[in-house]
């Protein structure tokens, strides 16, 4: 079994990064996990997004959040990127292999994935 | 929803949005019978609200209050042949003792039971969106065809699975968050392990 001493030596090696951390998180990524998000499929978009973030070391850049129904439920699973001053980008019927592409794209590469969008979706 | 573990999420999150700052998730698993509970120290339920919550379609409401999770989850109990109770005592009645627990009761033999699924990811979704809460989460696994037989509780269990945020914490200190992307690794691995140790997935 993982042991505890694992977790202390996970806490240790934290305290000696917590120096070297200046950025600040700009870059705020919501995922829709009321009832409806969930039962559409959010849980692994979310898993997706964290996993992605973490293997890319963006954590300084990034944060995962989980948010409630947003009021569109047909959409789900939803994820909204919010960055700085910048207008929210909303990301509809979003998928494990999309949230990457998103992380991808958009969150390193600055460009959202227009087709993705609820925008997209509307026309 | 898919799985169970879809709903306990989703049922977890009420004990938050009720301010609980420790959600126990236990399941009680013999060959044949899946007990689930999730008890809260949130600042629980009046009894009419209590009493109109299972039934989305009885409610008067005028917010967002009542949602479509639990009775999602007593659909999937009561489509078994088991079912669902719930108890609540208010924050304003009993500071001290206030909460919320839901029990379901499932057949596993029965054809619409839906599966289990992937609980570890339902935990660290939890501790992922919620750091600030403390979970315990213990799933015991007994071999017999009835609670009765198999042994009710930890001393007639085979296997115990589970993981306790408490200790975690202690460990932690206050520097390191609960979703913290090494400390999520860890309780996913953790959790993984000891289903590996049990020989069994979570129940499919």
């Amino acid at each position: 079994m993982k042991s505890l001493e694992e977790l202390a030596k996970i806490r240790e090696r934290m305290q000696n990064k917590v120096v070297l951390r200046e950025g600040q998180a700009n870059i705020r990524v919501a995922v829709g996990m009321a009832t409806c998000g969930i039962a559409a499929g959010a849980r692994p978009v979310l898993n997706a997004l964290v996993e992605e973030v973490a293997k890319r070391n963006l954590n300084d850049k990034v944060t995962v959040t989980q948010t409630g129904c947003i009021g569109m439920c047909r959409f789900e699973p939803i994820v909204e990127v919010f960055e700085g001053d910048k207008e929210r980008v909303t990301y509809i019927k979003v998928t494990p292999e999309k949230a990457r592409e998103i992380v991808e794209k958009h969150l390193i590469g600055g460009t959202p994935i227009a087709e993705y969008t609820i925008g997209a979706a509307e026309k | 929803m898919k799985e169970l573990s879809l709903n306990i999420l989703d049922i977890a999150q009420n004990s938050i949005t009720a301010e609980a700052d420790l959600v126990e998730i236990t399941l009680d698993e013999t060959d044949t019978t899946l007990k689930l509970s999730i008890k809260d120290n949130g600042y629980g339920m009046s009894p009419e609200f209590l009493a109109s919550v299972a039934d989305p379609f009885s409610t008067t409401r005028t917010t967002r209050k009542v949602g479509m999770g639990i009775p999602l989850l007593k659909l999937a109990a009561e489509q078994t042949g088991g079912g669902i109770t719930l108890r609540s005592t208010q924050r304003s009645a009993d500071p001290e003792n206030c909460g919320t627990e839901i029990t379901a009761f499932f057949h596993k033999d029965h054809l619409d039971f839906t599966p289990l699924g992937d609980i570890v990811s339902t935990i660290c979704t939890l501790l992922q969106g919620f750091p600030d809460v403390d979970y315990l989460f213990t799933h015991r696994i007994s071999s017999g065809e009835t609670p009765e037989e198999a042994g009710e509780g930890a001393e007639g269990a085979e296997h115990v699975i589970g993981i306790d945020t408490r200790e975690m914490r202690v460990i932690l200190g206050d520097d390191v968050p609960l979703n913290d992307p090494m400390v999520l690794l860890w309780v996913r691995d953790s959790l993984e392990e000891q289903y590996a140790e049990a020989g069994s997935k979570p129940s499919a």
